[in-house]
């Protein structure tokens, strides 16, 4: 019985690491790049992104997992995708009611995590083949991972456009008599594609080296 | 003429000022995954106008018949996707009939388009421009159909190019090509000011 508990720990551990790095869903598979260029200009709307993605991708998780035995093949995708949707509609009206201002920022990219690939993916590849358990903590985990993920963005792309991080001043600006000179660029479609496509080119390096 | 007018405005501004690729994010995965080879990057793209126009058509015509102003509302974005779902099994069945070449050559990508951000988004953007006339609605669907085959067609010519470019290691595949894709949006902002 110790035996099998152990063994249970180790796997949710594997699951829930696997999502932050080693199947890191933006660095790694290339999935929900859509969100993670459209709301990575400042970090507050990316973080409140995430916090999105997470609670779709859990409630999703735990529905798909609990109805996997019920699922017809050819119907499969359709019912992922109206469970989806209707969380989505829920974290909608949630930050509509609570986060009005966040959800301007936001606007359509709230109800485009509805076909954020990660999502579908996640359904299809864990929550469709594994007990509640493992697909919740492969929810974290893989939730967790594209929130750190957007985050990471989020903060090169803002310091570097507004020498700022969470809307806290960090380098000092030319006009207030600094040295920084903000990188409009930074803020715009341009800054997100090279910034993304830089630091993909980083972790390549990097786990190469390690490896 | 003044119908005219805003049709052509209308049109334009979708294809290149508002191109849903290249200054809204939306339908990176194929953008990324298909841009290899020109003619199938085409194909791609043809697709994607089809059901772009037939859904943002058919979800201009629910949401205003059906959903504006009724407590029903809440359920828009359900209803979005099954019509997107169900023009996308559509066209599937077309091709694997009618192109059964074209039809193993997109592979995974096919069925995919139904979690293509293009399709919803233009639904979503279609209702956020607060669009009311259904022509407007349908010739702006059918232009943000054109400016992704367009995006897409451009990026698959570069990509044959740059197959013979000397890339550093690290930045083989997927990062050279966000990096490319970074600079063509750089030209498409020229055209920023063009149409509010």
């Amino acid at each position: 019985m110790a035996d099998k508990s152990t063994i249970h720990a180790g796997l949710y551990k594997e699951t829930l690491l696997a999502g932050l790095w080693r199947e890191n869903p933006v660095f790694r598979l290339l999935l929900g790049m859509c969100p993670t260029l459209a709301v990575t200009a400042a970090v507050r709307p990316a973080f409140t992104m995430g916090c999105c993605v997470i609670f779709v991708l859990l409630c999703s998780n735990i529905v798909v997992s609990l109805m996997r035995n019920l699922l017809k093949p050819h119907l499969r995708i359709l019912m992922f995708t109206l469970t989806i949707s209707t969380f989505v509609t829920i974290a909608d009206l949630f930050l509509k009611a609570f986060q009005p201002k966040m959800s301007e920022v936001l606007g359509p990219y709230v109800p485009l995590i509805i076909v954020n690939c990660i999502i579908i993916c996640r359904a299809e590849a864990c929550a469709s083949k594994n007990g509640l358990m493992v697909s919740i903590v492969d929810a974290i985990g893989m939730g967790l991972g594209f929130t750190f993920t957007l985050c990471v963005l989020a903060a090169v792309r803002e310091l570097l456009a507004t020498g700022a991080i969470f809307e806290v001043q960090i380098l000092s600006l030319l006009k207030e008599g600094g040295w920084f000179v903000p990188w409009a660029a930074m803020s715009m479609p341009v800054g997100a594609f090279i910034t993304l496509g830089l630091l993909l080119g980083v972790v390549n390096l990097v786990s190469k080296k390690r490896s | 003429m003044d119908t005219f007018n805003t049709l052509l405005l209308g049109f334009i501004s979708v294809v290149l000022v508002n191109n849903l690729v290249l200054t809204k994010f939306l339908g990176i995965c194929p953008f990324l995954g298909v841009s290899g080879r020109i003619d199938m990057a085409f194909g791609m793209g043809l697709a994607v106008t089809f059901v772009v126009t037939l859904s943002g058509t058919l979800t201009w015509l629910i949401d205003h018949l059906l959903l504006i102003g009724t407590p029903l509302e809440v359920t828009r974005y359900v209803c979005f996707i099954l019509v997107i779902a169900g023009a996308v099994q559509l066209v599937e069945m077309y091709i694997r009939k009618f192109f059964p070449s074209l039809y193993e050559s997109f592979g995974i990508f096919l069925p995919l388009i139904t979690t293509n951000c293009a399709i919803l988004g233009l639904c979503l953007f279609i209702n956020l421009w607060e669009i009311d006339s259904l022509l407007d609605a349908v010739v702006r669907s059918f232009g943000a159909g054109i400016g992704f085959t367009m995006a897409i067609c451009i990026m698959a010519g570069i990509r044959e190019n740059l197959n013979l470019a000397d890339v550093p290691d690290c930045l083989k595949g997927a990062p050279i090509t966000l990096i490319t894709a970074g600079l063509l949006t750089l030209a498409f902002m020229g055209f920023a000011g063009m149409i509010r």
